[in-house]
């Protein structure tokens, strides 16, 4: 029992199995981080898990026939800035349902990666190289997992970081919440609901695309059909785990990562615990750490925006 | 009152296209398959995809083939099988287990169509099953890595645990003992055909609890891409993947369903199909072994011998006596080996693997 | 120049009927357009998807095909759509259908091979029922005691629920004879609905208490006083509070209703079309049925519709496959973009779009 309990402490401890939770937890974060700011502008996207798989089949495309990781990059960014622009235009140019146009943005966008990724199955690409800083990186313990990750997960820090920085320390940042929070109000203000909506829709597309774009360019660096495999449905549950504040989603993102990593790492240990149960696990300890949560905090913790997922069409 | 224009739609729809007539196509045989997964998912389906391929260039004047791809097992199934027979398809290929029983519904509906259940145990007249010995390969794979593993633990990552798995992990086992009696496995249930990061994930944990060899029954190539990075060995499965794993991949367990496809569809032609159970391996080209590489030419020369002697049924993987992992003594339902049933149907862990089948 | 959006003063019959009209014509752009993109005909296609599955001859296997991909749906729908009138996210309708199909075969896998009787199937669908209710309740308690948002648990537990039953296929429910595949064995007659008419078409009962389902919803919505609150706290919620409504107990209502009818629906498709468990019983389901639900307006009687119409572009695809040889990730695109359509051309009942000459100039907030 003691001997298994400290195998499984330097199992968790380990450099490798934390290098391991980083690279599964960023594209929850990028996916997150970007569904979070549409949220918060009082906008319901559920089409995330479609915008990420074209944004991956465009990942891989662009980088494949560029030879660049970048250019892959931007490819995804772009191609799930263009998805979720046709969301835009549906809901808030023509008032539809967010929710109906999200879930019909995801077919569309599992159709859509499946045409375009088809003549790239079976290729592969070099992965997006992971920094080396000389001294740094070979730190014993953290050097690696802080300073020889790959770009993107630096990308996902600095990212939530800065919406951090733009919700809370910035003027049009405030202006996105009370859109979100209430767009009527907003509207009698003076601020451009539906514009200040639409950017937000394009960023988190735009996110959604690159969180994509990271299956294929660095965590598995080669294209097949469906490889996000419902990464945008957990995106979503996060940014309601984090009740819409960043400082949480990271948390949420590194925790959901975590204990997938361990469901599977702890199997060969023997623990006889049937192997359905250990890939439950990150599912059960999402729900049972955010009744945690709200237990210890009530709703007052939760940022919910008060106009979530409400059509607006301004009066005149 | 809300109007529901979607009638309106619907009704227009109808009025508006109803006039255009049927065309149908000539007199070929068509033959039809249902995939359970994207053609392009680079393993399972799409080595179904490439026999169907097969058929259609060696047969191409006498065969018309169509597929309907990632059809769900639950209740769409029967119904996707029922339209390739009324579209006139008389030779249909369903290709996984989960199409069984709406395969076995369609059949009895359809009497002068013929069904083939791939990985299945229920037949009738027009109903015939077929499979592949696909433990054959994994035991020249174990003999491998019992002699190629430094560290002596292999690491499994594996999908669901269905016979055919469980007898994948025993072959392999077997394989590895007849040479090296130290290996130890560690298994890890993804739960998934379809998740590369997942498989990734479990290809690093096992790297870091020890594994120097790395075997999957999972579809991807993101196991044998880890392995390379790490720079260890890997197996591929389903298909070639040395591409992915220049220099990691040791050999494959390939499926290769092309040579079975061109025989159905010409016994059909010749009028001369009757309900089979067909379960060849490396025999008859269904398994066949990509190339050996990455290994010294002694393992390799191993591989080979063995090859050819499972080749030539001078080997049986599962030849008896084999001990179960609880020290008991398995009975030999076919003389000196496991019987088909066994293997087919098979729940339990040989002697060596000190892990539980779930479920069980 | 700009486009904005006005709410029509009142409802217009001409837009009401131009605007399927406006979706049919891009429809029939798009078709023609993806169709000559791959070479192929696009009135062929249009054939295909539409015509055939609604004007199959007798026996009218096509339309029946329709009916029982739509029974699930629109059965699930109904019960979301009280949900989501109040407000209520319960997006894991997926997980309470699989808890259904779990409970009610619970009865079927334990009476297999003994001759018990007829009272098998109508308990069966009872334990569904409660089975989608009782797991449908968890979020919903989540909610009202820890404060805990019903979005991420209700969609969480569909995994749960998943792996759950895997569990169960692979290990205690196991076919004795199966050789060891994870299915249940092959349910009796008396654990089985039956389908209604000879012949190749699948129709069963289960559709029948699908229509009774949606009829039973518009009475509810429309005509007591659950409905009534249900309405006045989606559409007013703090006069729902002010009159003393208690949201909490509509919380617990809703999701114990759409649970109940989600695990209904999925021991219906168990104990109907499939006639067995197995892991593949789900197909995603209590997703598509959230797009059902809002594509009929949430109405009962919409949503019977919606489901129709989703079931036919899935048959239609299906035929789009066998007859024109396209990928089914073609016609997925064109689901998608169909449903596009379908939203927007709905959306413009309720709205006119105006073309603005100049922008409106945006002052900045000075407050």
């Amino acid at each position: 029992m003691l001997e298994t309990l400290i195998n499984i402490f330097h199992l968790i401890f380990s450099e490798s199995f934390i290098l391991t939770v980083v690279t599964a937890s960023t594209p929850l974060l990028l996916a997150s981080s970007g569904e979070l700011m549409v949220e918060r502008s009082g906008v319901l996207n559920l089409g995330v898990e479609g915008m990420m798989i074209v944004g991956a089949a465009c990942g891989f495309a662009g980088a494949w026939l560029s030879g660049s990781i970048l250019v892959g990059a931007l490819s995804g960014i772009i191609a799930g800035a263009a998805l979720s622009g046709m969301f835009g235009i549906l809901t808030l140019g023509l008032a539809v349902n967010q929710v109906a146009t999200g879930l019909a943005l995801t077919i569309f966008g599992v159709g859509l990666s499946g045409l375009i990724g088809a003549k790239f199955v079976g290729e592969k690409i070099a992965p997006a190289a992971h920094l080396h800083l000389p001294m740094l990186t070979d730190l014993p313990g953290v050097g690696r997992i802080l300073f020889g990750e790959d770009p993107f997960v630096y990308v996902s820090v600095a990212l939530i970081i800065g919406i951090w920085l733009f919700l809370y320390r910035s003027r049009p940042g405030l202006v996105l919440r009370a859109v979100g929070d209430n767009h009527a109000s907003a509207h009698a203000l003076g601020y451009p609901v539906l514009r200040i909506r639409m950017l937000a829709v394009l960023f988190g597309g735009a996110c959604a695309g690159l969180a994509g774009a990271y299956l294929p360019l660095a965590y598995t660096p080669f294209f097949i059909p469906g490889m996000t495999s419902g990464r945008g449905w957990i995106a979503l549950a996060l940014v309601v785990f984090a009740s819409w504040r960043p400082g949480r989603l990271v948390i949420g993102a590194y925790l959901f990562g975590a204990v997938s990593i361990l469901g599977l790492a702890l199997q060969p240990l023997q623990l006889g615990i049937p192997q359905q149960v250990m890939n439950m696990l990150p599912y059960l300890a999402t729900v049972v750490v955010l009744v945690l949560i709200s237990r210890a905090r009530g709703t007052a913790g939760s940022a919910a925006p008060a106009s979530l997922g409400l059509v607006f069409v301004p009066d005149r | 009152m809300k109007k529901l224009n979607i009638i309106a739609v619907l009704a227009v729809l109808v009025l508006g296209v109803m006039t255009f007539g049927a065309v149908h196509a000539a007199d070929k045989l068509k033959v039809g398959f249902i995939y359970v997964g994207p053609v392009g998912d680079l393993g399972y389906t799409y080595q179904h995809e490439v026999g169907r391929r097969a058929l259609q260039k060696a047969l191409n004047d006498k065969v018309e083939t169509t597929y309907l791809e990632n059809v769900p097992e639950g209740a769409d199934a029967e119904r996707a099988i029922e339209q390739l027979a009324r579209a006139g398809n008389k030779l249909i290929f369903t290709t996984s287990f989960g199409f069984m029983d709406a395969t076995v519904k369609v059949a009895a509906k359809y009497p002068n169509v013929f069904f083939e259940h791939a990985t299945g145990f229920k037949r009738a007249k027009n109903l015939a099953t077929y499979a592949a010995r696909f433990y054959e390969g994994r035991y020249i794979q174990g003999q491998i890595a019992g002699k190629m593993t430094k560290s002596n633990i292999i690491g499994y990552i594996v999908s669901f645990p269905i016979p055919e798995v469980i007898s994948g992990i025993n072959a392999t086992m077997l394989g590895a003992q007849s040479v090296n009696p130290n290996v130890k496995f560690k298994i890890i249930w993804v739960n998934s055909w379809f998740d590369p990061g997942k498989e990734a994930d479990a290809a690093k944990a096992l790297i870091d609890q020890g594994a120097d060899i790395l075997t999957q029954h999972t579809d991807s190539p993101a196991a044998m891409q880890i392995a390379e990075q790490r720079g260890i060995h890997a197996f591929g499965q389903s298909s070639d993947m040395i591409k992915f794993g220049p220099h990691a991949q040791l050999t494959a367990d390939t499926d290769y369903w092309g040579n079975y496809y061109i025989d159905r569809a010409k016994l059909v032609l010749d009028g001369k199909w009757k309900s089979d159970d067909t379960w060849d391996g490396l025999d008859k080209g269904m398994v066949v072994m990509a190339p050996y590489t990455n290994m010294p030419d002694d393992v390799k020369a191993m591989a080979k011998k063995t090859e050819e002697a499972i080749r030539t049924h001078a080997l049986h993987p599962f030849k008896c006596p084999i001990v179960d992992q609880n020290g008991k003594t398995v009975e030999c339902k076919g003389g000196d080996r496991l019987d088909n049933g066994q293997i087919l149907s098979m729940n339990w862990y040989v002697k060596g693997i000190d892990d539980k089948v779930p479920g069980q | 120049m700009q486009l904005v959006l006005e709410r029509r003063a009142e409802r217009s019959t001409v837009v009401a009927i131009a605007s399927p009209l406006i979706a049919i014509a891009l429809t029939l752009v798009t078709i023609g357009i993806l169709f000559a993109i791959i070479g192929k005909s696009p009135i062929e296609a249009l054939r295909v998807y539409f015509v055939e599955p609604l004007t199959d001859p007798y026996p009218f296997f096509l339309q029946q095909e329709i009916a029982v991909k739509a029974t699930p749906l629109v059965m699930i729908a109904v019960g979301l759509s009280l949900c989501y009138i109040a407000n209520i996210w319960n997006i894991g309708a997926e997980g309470q259908f699989l808890v259904g199909a779990v409970c009610g075969s619970w009865l079927a896998v334990k009476t297999n091979g003994t001759d018990v009787g007829h009272w098998v199937l109508p308990v069966m669908l009872i334990l569904g029922a409660l089975g989608g209710a009782i797991y449908g309740l968890i979020p919903a308690l989540c909610r009202v005691y820890f404060g805990a948002s019903e979005i991420l648990t209700s969609l969480m537990l569909v995994y749960v629920a998943n792996l759950g039953l895997d569990y169960m296929v692979r290990g205690p429910w196991r076919d004795p004879h199966g050789l060891n595949f994870p299915t249940t064995a092959a349910f009796d007659p008396a654990a089985s609905i039956g389908t209604l008419f000879e012949g190749p078409g699948r129709l069963h009962a289960g559709s029948i208490i699908a229509l009774v389902v949606v009829m039973l919803g518009a009475v509810m919505l429309g005509r007591t006083l659950m409905g009534f609150q249900i309405r006045l706290v989606g559409a007013a919620p703090r006069a729902a509070r002010f009159s003393g409504f208690d949201t909490n107990k509509l919380v617990l209502f809703t999701f114990a209703v759409s649970g109940a009818l989600a695990g209904l629906a999925g021991i219906v498709e168990v104990a109907g079309p499939i006639g067995h468990l197995d892991p593949g019983v789900a197909s995603g389901y209590g997703f598509t049925a959230i797009i059902v639900a809002f594509l009929g307006r949430l109405n009962p009687i919409g949503i019977l519709f919606a489901g129709l119409f989703l079931a036919l572009t899935f048959i239609g695809g299906e035929g789009a496959q066998i007859a024109l040889k396209v990928p089914l990730d073609l016609t997925k695109v064109f689901q998608g973009i169909l449903l596009f359509y379908v939203l927007a051309c709905d959306s413009l009942i309720a709205y006119r779009v105006r073309l603005l000459r100049t922008a409106r100039k945006v002052a900045p907030a000075n407050a």
